[in-house]
């Protein structure tokens, strides 16, 4: 029973990381960048929830959907003014502006909010489910997390198979260039996919604070950081992979956590990483690199 | 374009030199320096050190200062940083600084003693509590030492009788959380305490303790002692109450600020136990007058470091007393390295009745440990209540 609790725990926290990857390898895989802001544009999306939660006194949904719109409007600003002048400029340049906005929205946030940590009261109002006699508790943000996961993987699996923008996307991953010369509108695609991805991130932010209720301007960038590593983990650029990679990753910090040392939990999770990008470099499900002539 | 550039910022670093000199000569107040995180994760200890300490020196000047002078009182940021904490030390020498108030953390501290050490700087920190701090003997403690809050905490709960089998739950990547954990697990042994389980976590994965939780609830813990912050405590005790899992909890000075926390539900925190020099909520006088003020001011409840800052502060103001009632007169003037031996000697013979004082008063060792007893209080209906 012990066992399938910190199983639990970790598919719970392994289902974080795999919507906040999805935003990652989303980006990556059409803008070919590595947008570090991704785990701060969560937490933006945090305080938008807390602030109209807490200080408004709206109920949970209009604010979910309030953070949701602040998010998607904010992907769609950070990429119209620090990225998309700096689409021809090398990808080093980029990653550095992306590292910069990532500062940016961190110290914006300590200068609104405070460097002081909030309290964040789960969203998901439903009392935990007990089963075996109380042997085995499950919080309901756990069920919600999973089930939102899986319904989100889906949705965008079949956004890009079905509709017209999908495949827009699908073309401009494939190449830039070739696309335009389609017809396919590379710009307006490109703010569309950041426009998801962060939508995507602050539904992640709000899952992510339900679970573990604290709220800070760096709550974002250590589950960034994991993420983007579960990203690389199942392959960046592919949604299956960015969804196993999250699930796996968060399974393998938590078991570690458990049976290993809970000091080395994050050692562990590395460990294993490097022991996969030494058998497959491009990820569980990465596709292998064609150098382009 | 570049030339006139050039021009400008040479008259500038001219201007700022001299402007320098002039304020050298001018000076006709104690000059002293702070140094504390007021941004970062950090931030509320610092602002709390800050704005506690910049309290006492607006009193001390509205009451005609120490031995007529005014003080005139600076704070930098070290953003809980070592090397940006020497950096702030240096800003604040060139400022004229004679006494150092701070750090306010005990890492970066580490790193600023030794310069004060090399420049014989006398240096008073209100919340730096590792013994690493004060290896120096120009350095004064306000805050107990974390070993001491480690025994205290195993020796309360073992003749209390609160239980026998303990959990930890601790931050291996932080030398205050370590520290106090040691020491606990030396003492534990001595009062007849079974450690059920020991769990560490660290910075980089302070969000989760559903792990550490569970391990704890199956070895059967009846108390879980937590030597950390009251961000991650928070966490634990939100996650606790969702599996079920009802443990005493036993904290030290790091839990204080949990009632103040915004949005957090306190009721979570009913029955919690910590350990802590200062209560806002006490009815004495001092207190009192420091809460309203301090509330009044920066629109805040004090916590233990805006105390222990307060406390500093008139600590220095009754070492330089001392001195000159020994014949060594501070003024302005008086070069840092002078003011240190006058007010080394002076720190063991004072005794500070301050906020954070029992009844007798703050003493200090030649160490630099302060006497200061942790006071172990319950959280009952939102409130510290003294146990």
């Amino acid at each position: 029973m012990t066992f399938l609790t910190h199983f639990i725990n970790g598919i719970s926290l392994g289902s974080i990381y795999a919507i906040i990857a999805l935003g990652y390898t989303m980006v990556y895989g059409i803008a070919k960048m590595l947008n570090f802001a991704h785990g701060d544009v969560i937490m933006i999306g945090c305080y938008a929830v807390f602030m109209s939660m807490s200080s408004l006194k709206l109920p949970a949904t209009v604010s979910v959907a309030i953070a949701i719109a602040v998010c998607t409007v904010l992907g769609i600003v950070i990429e119209k003014v620090a990225y998309k002048p700096l689409r021809k400029a090398s990808p080093l340049a980029v990653l550095i502006t992306a590292i910069g906005v990532s500062y940016l929205l961190q110290n914006i946030a300590l200068l609104v909010f405070g460097a002081d940590s909030k309290s964040f009261q789960s969203i998901v109002a439903i009392p935990p489910l007990r089963l075996a006699g109380g042997e085995l508790v499950i919080p309901s943000v756990t069920i919600v997390t999973v089930i939102l996961c899986i319904v989100i993987v889906a949705a965008l699996l079949t956004f890009i198979k079905k509709t017209k923008a999908g495949q827009a996307m699908l073309a401009v991953s494939e190449d830039k260039d070739a696309a335009q010369l389609m017809g396919v509108n590379v710009n307006g695609t490109i703010s569309l996919t950041f426009a998801i991805g962060s939508g995507l991130a602050a539904v992640a932010g709000v899952l992510l604070c339900s679970a573990y209720p604290t709220l800070t301007p760096y709550t974002g960038s250590m589950p960034g950081i994991k993420a983007f590593t579960a990203a690389v983990f199942g392959g960046i650029g592919s949604i299956w992979g960015a969804f196993v990679g999250g699930i796996l990753l968060g399974v393998i910090e938590i078991m570690g956590r458990a049976y290993i040392s809970s000091q080395l939990s994050d050692a562990i999770v590395f460990a294993v990483l490097i022991l996969v990008l030494l058998v497959r470099p491009t990820g569980i499900f990465g596709k292998p690199i064609h150098e382009k002539v | 374009m570049k030339k006139v550039i050039s021009v400008l910022l040479t008259a500038a670093m001219a201007f700022s030199m001299l402007a320098g000199c002039g304020s050298e000569e001018k000076k006709d107040a104690l000059y002293i320096g702070g140094i504390g995180p007021t941004t970062g994760g950090t931030a509320i200890y610092g602002t709390a050190v800050k704005n506690g300490a910049q309290l006492a020196v607006d009193e001390i000047n509205a009451a005609g200062g120490i031995s007529g002078y005014q003080i005139e009182y600076k704070f930098e940021d070290d953003q809980n940083d070592a090397e940006k904490a020497v950096n702030a030390y240096n800003t604040l020498k060139d400022w004229g600084m004679q006494i150092l108030m701070g750090t306010v953390t005990t890492l970066p501290c580490v790193g600023v003693v030794d310069k004060t050490g090399a420049d014989n700087m006398f240096q008073v920190t209100p919340s730096a509590s590792s013994t690493d701090v004060i290896k120096g003997d120009n350095v004064f403690q306000i805050c107990f030492t974390d070993p001491n809050q480690g025994t205290k905490s195993a020796q309360y709960i073992g003749e209390n009788n609160l239980a026998k089998k303990v959990a930890i739950i601790y931050d291996s990547s932080d030398v205050y959380s370590s520290g106090i954990e040691e020491k606990f697990v030396e003492e534990a042994a001595d009062q007849g305490l079974e450690i059920v389980s020991a769990e560490a976590f660290t910075a980089d994965s302070k969000t989760d303790f559903s792990t550490q939780l569970k391990k704890a609830q199956d070895a059967g813990a009846e108390l879980v002692f937590l030597p950390i912050y009251y961000q991650e405590s928070s966490i634990i005790l939100t996650q606790a109450d969702a599996m079920g899992f009802d443990p005493i909890f036993f904290s030290c000075d790091g839990m204080d600020g949990i009632l103040t926390m915004e949005n957090f539900d306190t009721s979570l925190a009913e029955g919690v136990m910590l350990l802590t020099p200062f209560a806002a909520d006490a009815d004495d006088e001092a207190t009192k007058k420091f809460v309203s003020t301090y509330k009044e001011k920066y629109g805040d409840t004090p916590n233990q470091f805006a105390a222990d800052a307060y406390d500093a502060v008139y600590t220095i103001k009754a070492a330089i007393e001392q001195a000159a009632a020994d014949g060594t007169e501070i003024t302005p003037k008086t070069a840092s390295s002078d003011i240190c031996d006058a007010l080394k000697a002076a720190m063991t013979k004072i005794n500070v009745n301050g906020l954070t004082g029992g009844e007798d008063g703050l003493k200090w060792a030649e160490t630099g440990e302060v006497n200061k007893e942790p006071k172990a209080v319950k959280i009952e209906n939102g409130v510290y209540v003294g146990m």
